[in-house]
């Protein structure tokens, strides 16, 4: 034996130690140990950030040196450097290959059916009962028989001399459980190379208004003349209106080298464009905590609308395969193109609606009353002495000063905010409202094509099924030998559950009652 | 706020279970024994109704759907129903293996929980949902995992049992370890509470976590401080170490066999597990797809979850295809409680990511 091991081929060394639950075990410990460190040093942040946890750490002296070290070690990025991937490689395969190397045995288990039991090894098996009876065994048969059947196995005879035995087994199916789950590890695994090879993860930030035809991805980018060479491939996509082959036939290139190329340099053309139509927040009652933020998205594909959706936080649109979350928002920084959208009622009932922008006039309808914007404040308060100021960089409380003035020539200055204080009612029961200020914000779209989900998904449900199959259920089997024994009978019972054997035995001891109660009730 | 009558009344009934429990052991009397089940159990109906009330305010104060209101969405809600599922848990275990004397060591755990509410000064009020957490899954994601932690403390406890109850020389591997693993504990808490004596009364508990954590003691501004703080410990864990075998008379006095210490451990990581990677792994991924648009994106939260997954992947597969058993595999069940205690504090309360909800 001995021998036959040190003959061992060098391959077969290589494939032994590859399908090792040593190796599982200590990439199973390398990929834990890695992660903690990636998990305290912030991924792909920037270095000041890092500088910071590692002072807290090992002190501000030591910092800049394990930041260095780490750094090149590529712990700034772990999770996509080579080492990290090639111990999820070894990963999938030491996984492979244990399976491919145990499957055959564990195959054959399942395969085999259940044989009756010579009589000497009742004794041997894990779990045993035994019963005298009063009944001859040919008279037994049939209550055995629904016995076994009551606790839920389907069971064959055999006859032996002076008896028989009755022999089954049930789920033996189930030991192929942990290679269900170690299968779907691997197509989950699976899914998410295709991800990354055939999909993109990209971000834009649409003004209200306006359309994108891309969106911008991680960028491969090393050097200014590379970074130059981005924005004036932006300015040459943006004329073309994000037209990859007319681009590609200006600049004389190939459609997919030009692809290749604006992938490497972070842009990811979406060959159709995608407008912002409104962005909205709704807030919590009396707080500027947001309930829910969305946005009307519009696709346009060949010039022409095709599809619009308000999206929202869990709620995204899919078009093409490529699906758009709502995921941020912001102010832009220029607020000069805003249009506030006012409602004018008259005491009368008269109303109408207006888009105005800043110095803008309009008439309420109906009346002679007259007004101007004069402001726009995106986060209006009061402080003590009454004077207004934005308190917030978000648009939490967008308000305009207008200026009125009545048609008996009296005029009036007043600030009007769409949620408060209260500001939309005229003493004179005449109403301007703020519906909206439409045009300054942007909405923080991530958009994502990833044809490898699926795949990811249908790993997901088999590893949830191999894994239930795993741990709770089991392969059982039950022999019970029913022999002649003095004037009655003898029943044996003997079985053998490869996991939860303590229910197992529940069942056995309620088959013992049954076969008592059967045996007395003739 | 009727919820929180019956949650003060639940906690009331959890401390006196653990006194009674504790006596119970102590002086082996039936009647004791029966009124600290009595307790818990009156304890548990009350947690529920609580649980049950607060649920019904979120819903009528949210105006979102019945499953969207689950109370489960801060680290108060979540540590009642981490204490909810421990205490669940151990019901079922004191039923099944008729034994009592588990209880001295799970009540502690639960009114250890309660006390951090309390002391800690964390928000407890109903608050409103952020936009990302209003989503069916939330319901599914987050009961699972908890269900799953509360089996993975179950093993914690049992599994420190184990090695408490089973090792007696000072030179002994498994023996250091735990006597180790309990006096850092017992050293990282003193020195928590000295903290929070000095700085952190009534502060919100990352704000206290971020800036004076370990700030009177290992991470000192001054040298000798700091030296002290490590010489303290060291100190400490000798003594524990010193000391091991009175606590292992304590444990013996629960009259509970390894065999069945081990069976337990073993069967709450089996049912845990799976709970824990559909709920917490899977289910999560889902709903991170939905809502941030990737299933998968290395944050902290996410990577803690797996690490802790890793761990207890080690255990079954040294468990069942190694044939660990006793010490060996008992030191990996209480590196599996570490991970997740990770996963659930340290993540929210160290590290920043997506998952900073359970932080107020």
């Amino acid at each position: 034996m001995e021998n036959q091991q040190k003959q061992k081929s060098l391959s077969d060394r290589i494939w032994s130690f590859l399908a090792s639950i040593k190796l599982a075990i200590i990439v199973f410990s390398l990929i834990a140990l890695t992660s903690i460190v990636g998990t305290v040093v912030e991924q792909q942040a920037a270095p000041e950030k890092n500088l910071k946890v590692l002072g807290s750490i090992f002190g501000d002296g030591l910092a800049p040196t394990a930041y260095k070290v780490l750094d090149t070690l590529g712990f700034m990025n772990m999770y996509r450097s080579w080492w990290f991937l090639l111990l999820l490689v070894l990963f999938a395969v030491n996984l492979i290959i244990c399976s491919i190397d145990r499957f055959p045995g564990i195959w054959r288990v399942v395969r085999t059916p259940v044989r009756p039991l010579p009589p000497d090894a009742f004794r041997n098996m894990p779990i045993k009962a035994e019963l005298a009876v009063k009944a001859k065994p040919a008279a037994l048969r049939e209550s055995v028989l629904s016995s076994i059947r009551g606790i839920g196995f389907n069971a064959a005879r055999e006859d032996e001399e002076g008896g028989f035995q009755f022999y089954a087994q049930k789920h033996a199916w189930s030991r192929l459980g942990v290679y269900i789950t170690h299968f779907s590890i691997v197509v989950i695994m699976l899914g998410a190379v295709i991800g990354i090879f055939f999909g993109f993860k990209g971000f834009v930030n649409i003004p209200e208004g306006l359309a994108t035809n891309l969106v911008y991805a991680n960028t491969g980018i090393s050097s200014q003349a590379e970074f130059d060479e981005r924005n004036k491939l932006l300015d040459i996509m943006d004329s073309a209106q994000g037209d990859v082959g007319q681009v590609a036939k200006e600049l004389g290139v190939s459609v997919p080298a030009l692809t290749r190329r604006l992938r490497h340099l972070g842009i990811v053309p979406l060959g159709f464009a995608v407008r912002c139509d409104q962005f909205d927040v709704d807030y919590y009652p009396n707080s500027d905590m947001p309930k829910a933020y969305k946005s009307h998205l519009t696709v346009f594909d060949g010039g022409k609308p095709v599809l619009s959706k308000w999206i929202e936080v869990n709620e995204p649109l899919k078009y093409k395969g490529v699906t758009f979350y709502q995921s941020s928002y912001g102010v832009l920084p220029d607020t000069s193109g805003g249009v506030a959208v006012l409602e004018l009622k008259s005491a009368k009932g008269a109303s109408d609606v207006e888009r105005l922008k800043v110095g803008d006039s309009f008439t309420i309808p109906g009346t002679g009353i007259t007004g101007k914007i004069d402001e726009f404040n995106p986060a209006l308060n009061f402080d003590e002495a009454g004077n207004p100021y934005t308190y917030s960089p978000m648009m939490t409380n967008p308000a305009i000063k207008v200026s009125l003035k009545f048609p008996d020539g009296r005029t009036a200055t007043k600030w009007i905010a769409k949620r408060y204080p209260e500001s939309w009612q005229l003493p004179d029961g005449n109403i301007v409202g703020l519906t909206d200020f439409w045009g300054v914000r942007y909405t923080g779209v991530q958009a994502r094509k990833d044809p490898g989900v699926w795949v990811v998904y249908f790993g997901c449900i088999t590893l949830a099924l191999g894994l239930f199959v795993a741990f709770f259920v089991s392969h059982r089997k039950i022999w019970v030998r029913v022999a002649q024994d003095k004037g009655g009978s003898r029943i044996t019972v003997a079985a053998s559950s490869n996991k939860n054997k303590s229910a197992f035995e529940r069942q056995i001891e309620q088959l013992k009652t049954a076969l008592l109660t059967k045996e007395v009730s003739k | 706020m009727e919820s929180s009558l019956f949650f003060g009344l639940s906690t009331v009934a959890y401390i006196l279970a653990m006194v009674a429990y504790v006596s119970y052991i102590a002086f082996r009397k039936n009647g004791i024994g029966l009124s600290a089940t009595g307790i818990t159990i009156f304890g548990f109906a009350s947690q529920t109704v609580a649980i049950l009330l607060r649920w019904k305010e979120f819903y009528q104060l949210s105006g979102m759907g019945i499953l969207r209101s689950v109370p489960l969405t801060n680290l108060y809600e979540s540590l009642i129903f981490f204490v909810w599922c421990l205490i669940l848990g151990y019901l079922i275990i004191e039923f099944k293996y008729k034994n009592r004397s588990f209880g001295a060591f799970v009540t502690p755990i639960a009114v250890l929980a309660l006390a951090f509410i309390n002391l800690s000064g964390m928000s407890t009020g109903i608050q409103p949902l952020v936009p990302a957490l209003q989503s069916n899954w939330l319901l599914a994601h987050v009961m699972m995992s908890f269900i799953s932690y509360s089996m993975f403390a179950l093993s914690f406890s049992t599994a420190l049992m184990y090695l408490i109850s089973s090792t007696d020389k000072r030179n002994e591997g498994s023996y250091i370890f735990w006597t180790a693993a309990l006096g850092i504990f017992a050293a990282v808490l003193l020195a928590m509470g000295i903290d929070w004596v000095r700085y952190g009364v009534g502060m919100k508990p990352d704000a206290f976590i971020k800036s004076y954590l370990f700030k009177s003691t290992f991470r000192n501004s001054s040298g000798f401080v700091q030296l002290m703080s490590y010489a303290g410990t060291a100190l400490l864990v000798f003594l524990v170490w010193l000391s091991g075998s009175r606590l292992k008379g304590v444990i013996e006095t629960f009259k509970l066999s390894p065999v069945m210490l081990d069976e337990i451990t073993y069967k709450s990581i089996a049912v845990g597990f799976p709970i824990f990677t559909l709920g917490g792994l899977i289910f999560g991924a889902i709903w991170a797809d939905q809502a941030w648009g990737v299933y998968w994106s290395w944050d902290p939260k996410e990577t803690w979850s797996l690490i802790t997954w890793f761990v207890y992947a080690f255990y079954l597969h040294a468990r069942l295809l190694r044939g660990w058993r006793g010490h060996k595999i008992s030191v990996v069940a209480v590196f599996g409680f570490v991970a997740v205690i990770f996963t659930y504090l340290g993540v929210n309360l160290l590290l920043s990511g997506l998952h900073s909800y359970g932080s107020q």
